[in-house]
């Protein structure tokens, strides 16, 4: 049941591709900027929190902002799925209730909605490279497999988190807090090396790692072995949490919402 | 050559029952402090209601049946419904399905106002799991029983609520399945969209294997349907010809 689960949300992909597509444009069909408008409010962050934190770490501008830049797109990305993934089948209860279809493809129209935000949002990238003049080098193609791990660290997550909110209703707000205080733990406005001997905070961090896949190789290094050996593990125990999760309790999300 | 096994559905001894969720026992704050105290703190998150919805139903039905479900409300129409959709999984029991089933609970579901009418006509054809080569071979029907023409091409949020019915009816009854589940009767909104819709819809039923019906309309499930189950409290009272199962209800109501 459960791989049919799986397997069938993938079949159907024609399916959450239209939806996911939708989610976005009901949002900002009607606006000017459409979904840019989310491009244009990151931008102005980038630009802003660069010059600002160039100032107060005295780092030069042309070096922190392609980071702080590259960070924050990246964590846009994580931290809309952390925050929004509660709602993956109780904002679908409509569907759930009406129509049987594998969950998955909830979890499929949830990360391909944030994965089209995050393509408005790599323009930005694009004009700071090219406003700074840097060329990272063929290496900016490793940025791809890095943010596939992500991508399916945030299907599974999403697709437990979207379960135990269903059950338990406090669960998103309690994950919101928690998103915020990792953004300040986790080197996404300032550099890891600032740490100084405090470097661990940032190595033991899961989301310091997997953003540093994508981050590193987008900006002209390789990422550390311990960075893909560290995104790794964390798939591999997101898809254990997940697997003692939806076989388990699948047959109950429909009750629950 | 492809062998299609006759459509059935066929429920075994299904039980459903409901937890009823109250605010405190909606917290995981509340459930792991009752938890980890023993039940001092937060007792009553553990008081969780179960509700019965249905209580060991047995039915089968095979090509060319027609059932009504009959019942007061509450008595667990809407529950074996989706069932039988598969949308909830019974909590004991067995449910087996034998063909493409298409429930018509809600026609509006997945409409999306932002969308245009072909948009909207695509969509609804994929959540039907339908291949494009089907989509794209009914569209034009679709298109030409609602009458809307150009305005298809328009978001159907500029709909008048008569326009979407139509849309919403052309679509829902597009692409026949084997199983049609129907929770109350759909009806069409003008006159001369009413007498072509119900040609349409009694031409649906007609030519899908097995029809389910929910509803209070009592005449109108004689007319369609050719046996029927009543219900009562979650549990079967009576399954047989339509005529007996709806006298033996009517005489209980009275």
């Amino acid at each position: 049941m459960v791989l049919e689960d799986a397997w069938g949300g993938l079949k159907l992909w024609r399916l959450w591709f239209t939806l996911g597509w939708s989610d976005i444009l009901q949002r900002y069909r009607r606006s000017m900027l459409g979904p840019f408008w989310l491009t244009a409010s990151m931008a102005v962050m980038v630009i802003s929190l660069g010059l600002l934190y160039g100032q107060l770490l005295k780092v030069a501008t042309s070096e922190l902002i392609p980071f702080i830049c590259v960070g924050l797109i990246i964590w846009g990305f994580i931290s809309s799925i952390l925050n929004e993934a509660g709602g993956v089948f109780v904002g679908n209860e409509l569907f759930i209730k009406q129509i049987r279809l594998p969950y998955t493809v909830y979890v499929w129209r949830f990360v391909w909605s944030k994965t089209i935000i995050f393509a408005h949002n790599f323009i930005i990238y694009l004009a700071v490279l090219i406003y700074f003049r840097i060329w990272p080098g063929e290496i900016l193609l490793l940025a791809i497999p890095g943010f596939i791990i992500i991508a399916v660290n945030g299907l599974l997550v999403s697709l437990y988190l979207g379960m135990i909110s269903a059950r338990f209703r406090d669960v998103p707000q309690i994950v919101a807090s928690a998103t915020q205080v990792v953004f300040f733990l986790t080197p996404v406005l300032w550099k890891p090396e600032l740490l100084a001997r405090h470097r661990y905070v940032a190595d033991w961090n899961p989301f310091y790692q997997l953003i540093e896949i994508v981050r590193a190789p987008l900006l002209g290094h390789w990422p550390t072995l311990s960075n893909v050996a560290v995104s790794l593990a964390v798939t591999v125990l997101n898809l254990a949490i997940a697997a003692a999760f939806f076989p388990r309790f699948r047959a109950r999300i429909a009750y629950w919402i | 050559m492809l062998v299609k096994s006759p459509a059935a559905l066929t429920l075994n001894q299904v039980s459903v029952s409901f937890p009823i969720y109250h605010g405190a026992s909606r917290s995981l704050k509340k459930s792991l402090m009752y938890r980890t105290s023993g039940g001092k703190i937060a007792q009553d998150a553990s008081h969780r209601i179960v509700v019965d919805a249905l209580h060991e139903v047995s039915i089968s039905l095979v090509e060319r049946d027609r059932l009504a479900l009959v019942g007061a409300n509450g008595a667990g129409k809407t529950t074996l419904l989706r069932v039988m959709a598969g949308v909830y999984e019974p909590t004991s029991g067995r449910v087996t399905i034998n063909g493409r089933i298409s429930s018509i609970f809600d026609i509006g579901v997945g409409i999306d106002p932002e969308l245009n009418g072909y948009e909207n006509i695509r969509l609804r054809g994929l959540l039907l799991q339908l291949s494009s080569a089907e989509l794209e071979e009914k569209l034009q029907g679709i298109a030409d029983f609602t009458e809307l023409g150009d305005y298809l091409h328009m978001p159907v949020r500029t709909y008048s609520s008569g326009m979407m019915m139509r849309l919403t009816f052309a679509v829902s009854t597009c692409f026949v399945p084997e199983i049609v589940l129907m929770d109350e009767w759909i009806l069409a909104a003008d006159l001369h969209f009413m007498s072509k819709a119900q040609k349409r819809i009694e031409e649906f039923i007609q030519k899908s294997s097995i029809f389910v019906l929910a509803t209070h309309n009592l005449d109108l499930l004689r007319q369609l349907c050719t046996k029927a189950l009543w219900l009562h409290n979650g549990h079967a009272r009576a399954f047989g010809p339509v005529d007996e199962v709806i006298d033996a209800y009517r005489r209980e109501a009275q």
